[in-house]
């Protein structure tokens, strides 16, 4: 009813005491400034990793050889080598939906042209690997579908292995010598940056995987077969037709565990993302304790403040203020203290996200809604800790707070 | 009963309970003060003026008994509607001030406003201020903080605070407690004046000198009335300044009404 003049008492207070009053806020500007850098680091992981998942390829299931436990040793992804060439043909021929299938096998080796060499690691794949993973060349072509029949000594290179290798020169159309065997290069690759894990995606050579179980890994085992769905609809359907077909290939009889492993790139997403938002939870809530002890340093100098100002209670209650007058003033007072300190503490750590994006090279994500939840978060702990005092303020006898020395 | 009394107290009693003990503080004061008095409340420390005081002023209530304010029956009264009548019918003066601290002469006179039902814009209330503050005699120390002014001064500024709601009654516990004699006349004359004006004053001193610019002096022992009544010598403060250093309170002519 009165707030309007109790709004002006409780602000020319806060003036009355400037060093006090800031000193108060910086807790809060401290906590709100802590919460909105590191929900903003954590998110920016999130959204790099995400971006990093969506990199993998759209509708995309990736079928890993492995996890024997023929023996009762489980060798793990990729480890056993019961997938062979003819599995991914089946799959390319008898599941409805595939777009594209990648035979996919992997290893690190030596790499040299002229006198300089480089230890990388060679992908074998098919033509429809630049497809399945939407990573485009940035220079050059792809090798083909005929390449891959032929087992063509033909290969495209990521930038990190054509810096090292050729420097500023162009190294499509070069040889390159993989174990002694000359490569042509056709193409070079876009850039894609880290991997999630901190791989270096660039420092790569990709080859027909006919070229390379050929000429340079040799076996006859896939690590692992990539496979591309037209419609996300039916990537469930897909994923099991793909499960009974293999099962049924390898000659597993019910009850026995599979010899491979079926992932989909939407798990594997969920399982990235869900690291990083706990990332996240944990980074806000260590920047939410701050806060909280922001708050309660609004409590304390807002208890001592009652205190110091008991007579000036006892006064304003004498010349006819109501207790909730003067539950409204000091409750304005700490609000007031705390949702400055919010927009303070908003923009410090607006602020101090980016220096770290700039400086540290750590990508950070501000959000509308992180920006309001911390202002009503830092506005909810003055009502919470300023409640307390001010009730305390209003419940004052004016006589004996009169009287007080 | 309202035969122009502006307070009546009918048969009150308090008492305060502190743990076991039964402290009898007022017990049974009957009093009648007219519209325009000027009362000096009497008696030694213990005697009970002070409870009595507070039950005038609407700090506290009887514990029995009925207190008429100005024709109303405020014994039973609760919290804010006490804060109202203190608001609209009192002022209250005291011994050391009560001044909020840091804050102009101005914004201490206007404190009572603030919490008026009546909303007035902010060059009101400065106006209003100003004008009491010249009233007592402080023309030009609007702006100046308690702590830069004299003892008497911050007196005058509470009793212009005390001044602003146009009170029925100004309550004044001790106001001169602080004071050394020539600042005691000082608000004493503004008292004599301010009465002469028709706002009837109250005071409380123990001080058989201060009692003697009163009118009416109510002596109190162990929480009944001892003796009451007219002053037959009264100072008059006005003229033991003129007699003693000249130094008029206010300019000549000053209007107290407001």
């Amino acid at each position: 009813m009165r707030v309007g003049p109790t709004f002006n008492v409780a602000l020319r207070a806060l003036r009355r005491n400037k060093l006090r009053s800031v000193l108060t806020a910086l807790g809060i500007i401290i906590g709100v400034g802590a919460v909105i850098a590191m929900v903003g680091i954590g998110n920016g992981a999130k959204a790099q990793v995400e971006a990093q998942i969506a990199s993998l390829g759209q509708n995309v299931i990736l079928i890993f050889s492995g996890s024997t436990t023929s023996s009762g040793i489980r060798t793990g992804w990729g480890g056993a080598g019961t997938l062979k060439i003819e599995d991914a043909e089946a799959i390319r021929r008898e599941v409805p939906g595939v777009i594209g299938v990648s035979e996919e096998v992997v290893s690190t080796t030596q790499v040299a042209a002229g006198n300089q060499n480089w230890f990388t690691r060679i992908y074998g794949e098919s033509a429809d690997y630049f497809d399945i993973r939407q990573w485009p060349l940035a220079d050059g072509a792809p090798f083909t579908s005929q390449d891959v029949r032929s087992a063509n000594k033909v290969c495209v290179i990521g930038r990190t292995t054509a810096s090292q290798i050729y420097g500023n020169e162009n190294p499509i159309g070069q040889i390159l010598r993989i174990k002694e065997v000359p490569f042509t290069i056709t193409g070079m690759l876009t850039p894609k940056g880290l991997s999630t894990q901190g791989v270096d995606q660039d420092d790569i050579v990709i080859m027909p995987y006919t070229s390379a179980m050929k000429r340079v890994i040799g076996g006859t085992n896939l690590r692992n077969i990539n496979v591309q769905i037209a419609d996300p609809q039916q990537l469930e359907a897909a994923q099991q037709q793909i499960v009974s077909l293999l099962r049924q290939r390898h000659n597993i009889r019910p009850g026995r565990d599979d010899d491979f492993t079926v992932r989909n790139q939407q798990e594997i997403a969920q399982a990235a993302t869900a690291t990083s938002r706990v990332m996240t939870l944990l980074l806000g809530a260590i920047a939410g304790v701050s806060l909280v002890v922001g708050g309660i340093g609004i409590m304390n100098i807002m208890l001592v403040s009652v205190t110091e100002r008991t007579r000036e209670i006892g006064v304003r209650m004498a010349v006819g203020a109501h207790g909730t007058d003067i539950l409204t003033q000091f409750l304005i007072e700490a609000v007031t203290l705390s949702s400055v300190g919010g927009v303070i503490g908003i923009i410090c750590g607006i602020g101090a996200s980016k220096v770290l994006s700039a400086y540290a090279n750590w990508p950070t994500l501000i959000s509308i809604s992180s920006v309001a939840i911390a202002f009503l978060f830092s506005a909810a702990v003055g009502i919470f800790f300023g409640f307390y005092p001010a009730r305390k303020a209003a419940a004052l006898d004016p006589i004996e707070a009169l009287r007080y020395e | 009963m309202n035969n122009g009394a502006i307070v009546s107290l009918i048969d009150v009693h308090k008492t305060y309970r502190t743990g076991e003990m039964e402290v009898l503080a007022v017990r049974g004061v009957s009093l009648e003060i007219k519209r325009g008095e000027f009362v000096a409340l009497m008696g030694a420390s213990g005697s009970g003026k002070s409870t009595l005081m507070n039950i005038l002023g609407c700090l506290d209530r009887p514990t029995t008994g009925h207190y008429i304010l100005d024709g109303a029956d405020v014994s039973r009264l609760d919290r804010d509607r006490l804060a109202d009548i203190r608001n609209r019918k009192i002022g209250f003066v005291f011994q050391n001030f009560n001044l909020l601290p840091r804050t102009s002469a101005r914004e201490n006179v206007e404190l009572p406003l603030v919490y008026s039902p009546q909303r007035l814009t902010h060059s009101e209330l400065r106006e209003k201020a100003d004008r009491v503050l010249v009233s007592v005699g402080l023309a030009g120390r609007e702006d100046h903080y308690p702590s830069q002014l004299s003892g008497g001064q911050q007196q005058r500024v509470a009793v212009a605070r005390a001044l602003i709601n146009q009170p029925e009654v100004l309550l004044a516990d001790e106001p001169t407690g602080n004071l050394d004699s020539r600042t005691s006349v000082e608000i004493m004359a503004i008292f004599q004046q301010l009465n002469e004006r028709g706002i009837t004053v109250i005071m409380v001193t123990h001080e058989p000198d201060i009692a003697a610019y009163a009118k009416r002096n109510v002596m109190m022992r162990d929480g009944v009335i001892l003796n009451d009544h007219l002053v037959s010598q009264r100072a008059d403060a006005a003229s033991q300044l003129q007699n003693g250093t000249p130094r008029p309170l206010s300019a000549p002519g000053t209007d107290l009404t407001m």
